[in-house]
């Protein structure tokens, strides 16, 4: 024993190990009134190794050549030694990182984790995201399937559409080629292997630092730091290890149960994991029937396909499908309630957050199936829905009226695109029913988290207690 | 000498090497930066191709690839020639002013005056690359009104008639190219390749 002390003591004097541990983990106060919801953020760093350790072995055996790309991923299911096992749960682990994302994002907004001191935490976080969507779309042309080529194909051509003579060479200069070709896939196999998961990993370091420097948030969404005994420790604070620790493993052993039913039952979960045409080689003269990214891409790709094409450009759709994700950067700043957490705002922040959850979802749905004049006019209906939540906030958070309407050009303008988009469905061959009612939603909704909070009633927030509730 | 700093001449000193290493920093990137230029043998490839169309009947499809794209030659009938007509109120681009295609080609037909029944047309999607499908009878779901056969882009719901024109409200802003081609013979076409007097 005295021998270990000694050594400890040798690597303090060189690294700070102990001071680590107890920084990070021992003595890291985290508020005792964690709930479910906190589940996912330690979830999230599991399925980041289990990517990390499966992608490896997968690379041992798979070859970033047109020629053979595809049959080395069947040659891995087939013939490799458990092959089939370690490549299901790579593409099962892409699938659930966006679960567990989510959920985690989600958190973030019923409890006002990303209010402030939590900008930063919140600013990384939207950083992991893009880049894990970046690294789910590089790693999705590598097995060269049907799926992986066209849906490569949209998604660097929607690069084409960037106006001034910039798109046609910014696209060429992506691929290496004027078509997807072998050094596509080559160099996305660099992106996807190296790169992105380096910059990935810094930004999770970045996440949690940051995290770590001004304390966790909890559901309750009160400073657990305002209130410490005498030891300096926060009352309503318990050391992450052990309390933590071991509340995550139990997460951990539910999550691990789901995520290897999936692996050994479904691992192509009815092709929303992995889709059906991308068991067929990828052919450069054949588009799918029916196309579609996989599900976590799909709200955003159901916006691009809401936005009709504007001077003889689809720039615009590429416009709102981008600024659905830099809107999440603003959100500390837009939120306008004097409370972090849900559970003391009102009823109509409590509406406007189930609604665009709601339209979330819809949203993915529409990207998921084929296009018609109705399901875009849904789409567009969902739309502004999803962009509402952000830009009325301001206006249905705060617990005040002001006259901003006039000094926010922004929200303006988006209730005119609003009007202009409901007088474009009724110009449509549409049923008069279906007409009637988006118009009905729609005005309803900026009736309701628009101009009502902005003239007539402000939210009301209940107090919020001194302590921690249980 | 004096003991004090000279905090001016230092902030001078540390903006010039700030700006060395940026012009430095934007040199290196130049390198690796244009490795990721379609390389010399990608710009290379794409010679052109010879189609056989002694066997195509009437109403027929047939995709070929050039410059690894699908490259369709379709058969059309007199009957689809006059119907091109009546559907022109319904298109973003009749005249193709805004699309791209040989000067021979722009015209009602999008072909060749002389051999205007075979429309030669690169089958790629002018919105997001997506090659759209032959409809030439059934209508593709939803758009049954007056549907006189045409593509149908199944990726973001683009319609197109049997010139490769853009119905208004699809999302592809243009018609869909049509590639430089020539008539080696009266049954065989070379497509990327217009030049006279070789044939």
């Amino acid at each position: 024993m005295n021998m270990m002390v000694a050594m400890l003591g040798w690597v303090d004097d060189r690294f700070p190990l102990t001071k680590l541990w107890n920084e990070h983990l021992a003595e890291y106060y985290t508020p005792k009134n964690f709930n479910f919801w906190y589940y996912f953020g330690s979830l999230a760093l599991l399925v980041l190794v289990i990517q990390i350790v499966s992608g490896i072995f997968l690379t041992i055996h798979y070859k970033p050549d047109a020629a053979l790309a595809f049959g080395s991923v069947e040659y891995i299911m087939r013939d490799v030694e458990w092959g089939w096992f370690i490549r299901y749960m790579h593409s099962t682990g892409a699938s659930a990182f966006f679960i567990v994302v989510y959920l985690h994002m989600f958190r973030g907004l019923m409890y006002g984790s990303y209010r402030k001191p939590r900008e930063l935490i919140w600013i990384f976080g939207v950083f992991i995201y893009l880049a894990l969507m970046a690294e789910g779309f590089f790693g999705y042309l590598l097995p060269w399937g049907q799926m992986s080529y066209w849906g490569a194909q949209v998604i660097i051509n929607l690069f084409a559409a960037v106006p001034f003579g910039i798109g046609e060479p910014l696209s060429e200069w992506i691929r290496g080629d004027f078509v997807i070709s072998d050094a596509t896939l080559n160099r996305f196999f660099a992106f996807h292997v190296i790169a992105v998961p380096l910059v990935l990993i810094m930004l999770v370091a970045a996440h949690i630092i940051a995290l770590h420097e001004v304390g966790s948030g909890n559901p309750d969404g009160i400073e657990i730091k305002k209130n410490k005994g005498p030891d300096g420790i926060p009352l309503d604070g318990i050391p992450f290890h052990p309390y933590y620790t071991v509340k995550d493993i139990m997460g951990v052993v539910v999550f691990l149960i789901g995520f290897f039913a999936v692996v050994f039952f479904a691992p192509t979960m009815f092709g929303y994991f992995i889709e059906v045409p991308n068991f067929e080689p990828a052919n450069a003269l054949k588009t799918p029937d029916h196309i579609a990214p996989v599900w976590y891409y799909t709200p955003f790709y159901a916006m691009l396909r809401a936005v009709p094409p504007m001077f003889a450009s689809q720039f615009p759709g590429v416009i709102v499908m981008g600024g659905a994700i830099v809107v999440l950067f603003f959100l500390p700043w837009i939120d306008q309630s004097p409370v972090k957490s849900i559970r003391y705002k009102d009823v109509r922040t409590k509406l406007a957050l189930a609604t665009f959850a709601i339209s979330f979802v819809v949203l993915g749905y529409f990207g998921v199936v084929s296009a018609s004049p109705v399901k875009t006019m849904l789409a567009q209906c969902g739309t502004i829905i999803y962009f509402g939540y952000f830009l009325y906030m301001p206006f249905y958070s705060r617990t005040e009226i002001k006259a901003t309407m006039f000094r926010a050009p922004l929200v303006a303008l988006y209730s005119l695109i609003t009007l202009v988009i409901i007088a474009n469905w009724w110009s449509g061959a549409v049923s008069y029913e279906i007409k009637a009612l988006l118009t009905v939603i729609t005005l309803a909704y900026t009736a309701y988290f628009l101009i009502l909070p902005a003239y007539v009633i402000p939210a009301v927030v209940k107090p919020v207690p001194e302590r921690v509730t249980k | 000498m004096s003991e004090e700093v000279d905090h001016s001449k230092r902030r001078f000193l540390i903006g010039l090497t700030a700006a060395t290493g940026a012009v430095g920093g934007t040199a290196i990137a130049v390198p690796f930066v244009k490795s990721m230029l379609p390389s010399e043998r990608a710009q290379a490839a794409g010679a052109s191709v010879e189609v056989d169309i002694s066997k195509l009947q009437p109403g027929e499809l047939v995709i070929v690839e050039w410059r690894k794209k699908p490259v369709w030659v379709l058969n059309r009938t007199d009957k689809n020639l006059d119907e091109l007509a009546t559907v022109k109120s319904k298109l973003t681009d009749a005249t193709s002013e805004g699309s791209k295609q040989p000067d021979y080609a722009k015209n009602d037909y999008r072909s060749r005056k002389d051999n205007k029944n075979i429309l030669v047309m690169v089958g790629v999607c002018t919105h997001l690359g997506c090659s759209p499908k032959h409809f030439p009878d059934l209508a593709p779901a939803g758009f049954e009104d007056g549907w006189v056969g045409g593509f149908y882009c199944a990726c973001h719901g683009s319609t197109f008639d049997l010139a490769g024109r853009v119905y208004k409200g699809a999302p592809a802003p243009s018609n869909l190219e049509v590639p430089k081609y020539k008539f080696l013979t009266d049954t065989s076409i070379l497509i990327g390749d217009d030049s006279e007097g070789t044939a």
